[in-house]
């Protein structure tokens, strides 16, 4: 088994903030990350697909084109984006990374090509925060 | 030792995570987005920013030091990170209410609030990092 990492990246805005919460419990639990106005982050996406090389070509996937699919379904619906407000798979939720992580994954894997399946999702808030999802 | 050609530069890294739009008030959305493209997004979009502080100086003979860096780094949360740091820099700060935060200007008005705090004996340069492809530098 071999596994594929692609990286892409992506500008967004977003704020944590419970709406069922006060303002006070909000910033209580959530601190400047509840910032009403938002705040942003570029983050860092690696998406890793598994699967054993072709004999002939030696890939397990041609990665300018596991490139082109992760940016026409997901980046371009995050990317200079506010996360709250315009993104369909993240109405109704927590704008936190593990929940973005589950919803890129979500987005992501009926058009994974039938060559390869999906292994992980990492996603980098910061250099310092990232969280993984592996389908489980 | 000639003192006058002993200059050291130090630098200090900091970070920030803000929200921010970049638009000309005075043009419709379709010139904002021809010229800005999807920078110009109306609903704000955001980035981890790296500041990089540099200061320049001949080194204190009886600390060896330029600047304290514990003391720059304090300055340097004080001056920009409390006004910046996981804010809009449109909404919620008073120097980009009218002022585009371009990453030039953020730096300009970055480098105008540390001056203010240093030395002016000392040289003081910003360096701005929007992404890590896409940095400034002020003064140039």
């Amino acid at each position: 088994m071999v596994y594929l990492t692609r990286v892409e990246h992506f500008n967004a805005a977003h704020k944590l903030y419970n709406p069922g919460w006060s303002r006070e419990k909000n910033e209580e639990v959530f601190g400047k990350c509840a910032n009403e106005n938002w705040h942003g982050h570029n983050y860092e996406l690696y998406v890793t697909v598994k699967g054993d090389p072709n004999p002939d070509t030696g890939f397990l996937f041609d990665a300018k084109r596991l490139s082109g699919i992760i940016r026409e379904r997901i980046i371009e619906k995050l990317d200079h984006k506010n996360l709250n407000i315009e993104v369909d798979f993240l109405q109704g939720k927590m704008c936190s990374t593990e929940n973005l992580v589950v919803g890129i994954w979500r987005e992501l894997a009926p058009y994974i090509p039938a060559e390869v399946r999906l292994h992980a999702i990492k996603l980098y808030e910061t250099p310092r925060i990232y969280v993984e999802y592996l389908g489980e | 030792m000639n003192e006058v050609n002993k200059k050291v530069a130090v630098f200090r890294r900091e970070h920030f995570n803000a929200a921010h739009r970049i638009f000309n008030p005075l043009w419709d959305d379709e010139k904002n987005a021809e010229v800005f493209g999807k920078c110009s997004n109306p609903h704000y979009h955001g980035h981890n920013y790296e500041l990089v502080v540099k200061v320049t100086g001949v080194p204190d003979p009886e600390t060896g030091y330029v600047i304290d860096l514990k003391v720059l780094s304090r300055i340097t949360k004080e001056e920009v990170l409390e006004r910046f740091d996981h804010r809009n820099l449109n909404l919620d700060t008073v120097f980009f209410k009218e002022l585009n935060p371009t990453a030039e200007h953020i730096a300009m008005v970055i480098y105008e609030l540390m001056r203010a705090r240093i030395d002016p004996a000392l040289d003081l340069q910003i360096r701005l990092y929007e992404t890590d492809r896409n940095f400034v530098e002020y003064p140039a």
